[in-house]
């Protein structure tokens, strides 16, 4: 349990760094959302190198590291419920774009500066989140 | 220029959300799971990847990024039924399943059918969202 908390911030740092680099470097927020999001609606067509690149190394990365070390195949240990599993997607690619942001737009790069935004969208996907879990797991028991 | 900032910020967003646990959606549900066996791993991720970005965003002042351009300009106070409308979607979607955008990307290659049947769900989503958005903007505030 402990190593996982250690794993967690050392891991936080990466991402947290990742977003440093492209904040710096490029003069943008690093949010998964809204790079996907301008290639998907066509926003972003101007900037579709970067962003594929961007998203590229995202997919490749854990791959390396997983061919590096000697642990068995890393898994996400995803439900086998398709209609959860496509539900679940449709809700946070719809959410993410109408809200304009997600886990690391919002979440890392808005808290970071105080964005009101950013702490308000965290608070309410967190709380949705959290309710969801409590509804279709303890609830329901689809989860 | 652009290019290698989003490649190495690509490899340190993909390489954090990997090592940090966050690829596994049992980590992710067990944090929004309050009334279960509650895991905390995700609190210190978001925690370690605001750390440097507080950093980022000090070090934005009086300067320009490195790769030209401008950075963003500072988050807007208002907030809106879509950032909160948004974000409770997201917020289910992300409960559902445990998986939100950046980790549906670092997770492509071991993920397996299921994660990209939520991919594809959560692209369709996004190809949906600009169209839903405006019939919610015409619910809540009819013209």
């Amino acid at each position: 349990m402990q190593t996982d908390w250690i794993m967690g911030l050392i891991g936080g740092v990466l991402i947290g760094l990742g977003g440093l680099v492209y904040l710096l470097g490029n003069g943008r927020i690093m949010g998964a959302s809204g790079i996907i999001g301008g290639l998907v609606d066509g926003t972003g067509r101007s900037t579709a190198a970067e962003r594929l690149t961007f998203l590229a190394a995202v997919a490749l990365t854990p791959m390396v590291l997983i061919a590096l070390s000697d642990t068995k195949a890393a898994a996400t240990y995803l439900t086998s419920n398709w209609l959860v599993i496509i539900a679940s997607g449709l809700l946070v690619g719809i959410g993410t774009r109408i809200g304009n942001g997600c886990t690391s737009g919002h979440g890392v790069c808005g808290i970071s500066r105080l964005s009101l935004r950013g702490i308000v969208a965290t608070v309410f996907y967190i709380l949705a989140g959290g309710l969801t879990v409590a509804l279709f797991r303890h609830a329901l028991g689809v989860i | 220029m652009r290019i290698l900032f989003a490649l190495i910020a690509g490899a340190l967003f993909g390489a954090g959300l990997f090592l940090s646990g966050m690829t596994d959606t049992r980590k992710v549900q067990g944090w929004l799971d309050v009334f279960g066996n509650w895991d905390p791993t995700l609190a210190f991720v978001m925690g370690g990847a605001i750390l440097p970005m507080v950093l980022a965003w000090q070090l934005t002042r009086g300067r320009q990024p490195l790769a030209g351009g401008q950075f963003p300009t500072p988050p807007e106070p208002r907030l809106g039924h879509r950032l909160v409308v948004g974000s409770v979607l997201f917020g289910m979607g992300w409960g559902l399943s445990g998986l939100c955008p950046g980790p549906s990307i670092a997770s492509i290659g071991f993920g397996g059918i299921g994660g990209l049947v939520f991919l594809a769900s959560m692209l369709i989503g996004m190809f949906a969202a600009p169209k839903l958005a405006e019939t919610l903007d015409r619910t809540v505030q009819p013209a």
